[in-house]
């Protein structure tokens, strides 16, 4: 009943903003070739991007699950780290290393070739802007979820299997063939979509690092459309283009995204054995160390030049860092509860609903909520009521997608005993549903308060200078060249999404007992 | 008494039949072989499968659409028979009040049980720190405080070892010896059968065949049962 409700909430708050602008618009315009320019360009970046991170996530998935090591929580904990970065933070801190002038050119400097004839020393030197930087930018914030993705995979595989496998004297060859390849076989599909899908709607990356007629997605088409020209003809035409896209993804990731269980087991601590070997341990290790690297280069880049501009940051920073703290954690109850109710309804449809979001570009939906209010009442006294809406409807595919499977393996596990035991309603919630799921519901919880805490999308349409969260008064400190302010702003932001996000996902992962 | 009155249960492409009776305190064994049906039956009984057509009663009330929990069965299925994140007393506890509201009463009752089937003082370990017997213990406790006069067991007891196993049926058969209840078990083991001592019916060829005593059929098997018992 509360899924169905949900559900129907859900299609409502996504499908009247649309046609509102549909409305406004009159009907839309026929795409012209910058458009489609701008559709290839989505989906090539897109599909680079989710089959890297997902293939050099598997081996470091990999390496985690089946090694013990000082540090492996931390490291589990980073991995979670550029998903939930807020992505004004993480474009400076990609930009401070792989920029000109960053860390990666002053070494390629450092190798400069002596001077042939001309007396010109050659130098490499890489470019972060164009089809690459993209790329990079959506592995460094995907590559990690894609390893947090099916390193929940290899949990998902009872201990107790691996303690039959090595008591039946299977290799590490056998493992693969046995556990782990149904395992990826079954994770993997659903992963790389999940990952594509998220590169279809980029917004800020392809707004920073993009741009110009050979790397603009659609979706910054759409941002172009409505505060360069306000042609909202154009901008519903293009919002259409990418309502097909990402439904087409979405629909797609359902399909395939379907698991099979591996039964359950008794919760035993066994902790997987690792294979031995001197050269899969050096392989592990290795894989490892430049996955962190390649996390850990960017953020402390934004924390060393973030240090020094602490002391520059203007009073302002502190209302909207109230503000933002406000709707991360509204944002983070509404988001899990309405997942929890429509991953209990057992529902085709209701599933389904959930995932539409995955459909709406975040600029569409706050536009058309701002073509709705405006009759009625000053939209910018709005701007976080809406900032909170949107923020509930873009994090609830990614919540559901972790909530859905594992209450659909909580319900193959145990739902026969508790149906017997007749225990339904709140009974089957605190003492079945919550303590089993505690583990996914605190990862769900601290991704939604990050995001929502970091996000910079809707509230750029309303601007109003007493209204701002913290991402928005980062891109205005930017904006007015206070870099060193705006660097400060950041690391603060910076801070506080990632301790939201700890504090749900440790919570989740402790025990769950008694 | 409980009533098979012609029922048919359809799962797929698979088929049964059974139209039987059994007494209240019979003790019946349903034996044949691998997917011949007999944890359908058991499904069925207990609420998990709605029949194609037939009915089925509980001293001639209709169950046939009640809910698993309103159904007067308690059962214990292959295996997931104890949440593993609770302690072994809330789980005893779910079968008293399935929200777990008990009052000092009952959670004597539930301690009592667990005294009972011999796990005295272990009320607060959960169940994966317990061996298998222990575990199967535990299952037992709560059928005991769900007082339904129907036990159902899906081959909990596979698991263990034959020693154990038998300790577990004789467990069974001195608990239901006290309260009167009534038993179905599905078994792949023909002396698991014989030490219930009851009655015994053959799962075979889409049919559950009528309960016949246990002794008499294995004195003078019928042609399904010899083929069975090879």
């Amino acid at each position: 009943m509360a899924g169905r409700a949900a559900a129907l909430a859900i299609l409502t708050f996504l499908l009247v903003p649309l046609g509102a602008v549909f409305w406004r618009a009159g009907g839309g315009a026929m795409p012209d070739v910058h458009d489609w320019a701008a559709v290839r360009f989505t989906l090539w970046q897109a599909a680079l991007s989710a089959v890297a991170s997902t293939l050099l996530a598997v081996p470091v998935a990999r390496a985690v699950a089946r090694r013990r090591f000082p540090g492996r929580g931390a490291l589990i904990a980073l991995m979670g780290a550029p998903f939930i970065l807020p992505v004004i933070v993480a474009v400076i801190g990609l930009i401070a290393v792989y920029g000109r002038g960053g860390l990666v050119n002053d070494l390629l400097g450092l190798a400069c070739l002596p001077p042939p004839g001309d007396g010109r020393p050659r130098c490499l030197s890489v470019s972060i802007y164009g089809l690459h930087g993209v790329v990079l930018a959506h592995v460094f914030f995907n590559l990690p979820l894609a390893v947090r993705l099916i390193l929940q995979g290899w949990l998902a595989i009872p201990a107790e299997r691996f303690r039959l496998a090595a008591h039946l004297g299977a290799g590490p060859g056998d493992v693969q063939r046995l556990l782990e390849w149904p395992m990826l076989r079954a994770t993997l599909p659903g992963v790389v979509l999940i990952v594509f899908a998220i590169c279809l709607s980029s917004f800020a990356v392809a707004l920073t690092l993009g741009g110009g007629p050979r790397a603009t997605t659609v979706e910054l088409a759409i941002y172009q459309a409505f505060t360069y020209d306000f042609d909202l003809a154009r901008a519903a035409m293009l919002s259409l283009v990418q309502l097909l896209l990402v439904t087409g993804a979405g629909l797609l990731a359902l399909r395939l995204g379907r698991t099979e269980g591996f039964g359950a087991g008794l919760d035993r601590r066994i902790d997987m054995l690792p294979p031995g070997g001197r050269a899969l341990w050096l392989g592990d290790a290795a894989w490892m160390t430049v996955a962190a690297l390649f996390l850990l280069l960017p953020l402390g880049a934004v924390a060393v030049r973030g240090l020094s501009g602490l002391a520059e940051m203007p009073p302002s920073v502190w209302g909207a860092t109230g503000n933002s703290l406000a709707i991360a954690l509204s944002a983070t109850l509404l988001t899990v509860s309405v997942a929890l109710a429509l991953a209990l309804a057992r529902r085709g449809w209701v599933d389904l609903a959930g995932m539409a979001p995955l459909a709406a570009s975040p600029l569409v939906l706050g536009t058309g909520l701002f073509l709705l209010i405006n009759p009625v009442a000053r939209p910018v006294d709005w701007a976080l009521v809406v900032t909170l809406a949107v923020n509930v409807a873009m994090a609830l595919p990614f919540v559901l997608r972790i909530v859905l499977p594992a209450a659909q393996e909580v319900e193959r596990s145990y739902g026969r005993l508790a149906d017997s035991l007749g225990m339904r309603g709140m009974a089957r919630l605190r003492w079945l549903i919550l303590p089993r799921m505690r583990r996914p519901l605190g990862f769900a919880a601290g991704l939604t308060a990050a995001l929502s805490m970091g996000d910079l999308g809707v509230i750029a349409l309303f601007s109003d200078p007493d209204k701002a969260t913290l991402p928005l008064t980062v891109f205005r400190l930017m904006g007015a060249y206070r870099t060193e302010a705006a660097a400060g702003a950041a690391l603060l932001l910076l801070v506080l999404s990632f301790g939201l996000f700890l504090i749900f996902d440790l919570g989740g992962r402790g025990a769950a007992t008694r | 008494m409980l009533q098979l009155d012609d029922l048919r249960l359809r799962q797929g492409d698979f088929r049964l039949t059974a139209n039987w009776t059994l007494a209240e305190g019979d003790r019946l064994a349903l034996i044949g072989p691998s997917g011949a049906g007999k944890s359908t039956l058991l499904a069925a009984i207990a609420g998990f499968l709605r029949p194609d057509s037939g009915a089925l009663r509980w001293n001639g009330a209709d169950l046939t659409a009640e809910p698993p929990a309103r159904r007067p069965v308690a059962m214990l299925f292959q295996d997931q028979n104890l949440f593993p994140h609770l302690s072994i007393l809330r789980n005893v506890g779910l079968g008293i009040r399935p929200d777990l509201r008990l009052n000092a009463a009952q959670r004597a009752q539930a301690l009592a049980a667990l005294e009972r089937v011999g796990l005295g003082g272990m009320a607060e370990r959960l169940p994966g720190s317990l061996s298998g017997g222990q575990q199967s213990r535990a299952a037992l406790a709560r059928v005991l405080v769900q007082d339904r006069p129907l036990l159902l067991l899906d081959e909990p007891f596979s698991a263990l070892g034959p020693a154990l196993r038998a300790e577990m049926l004789d467990l069974v058969t001195a608990l239901l010896d006290e309260t009167g209840g009534t038993l179905i078990m599905v078994s792949h083991a023909p002396e698991d059968a014989r030490r219930i001592g009851g009655l015994l019916s053959l799962v075979d060829e889409g049919h559950a065949a009528a309960p016949v005593p246990g002794g008499e059929a294995f004195a003078n098997p019928s042609p399904g049962l010899r083929r069975y018992l090879g």
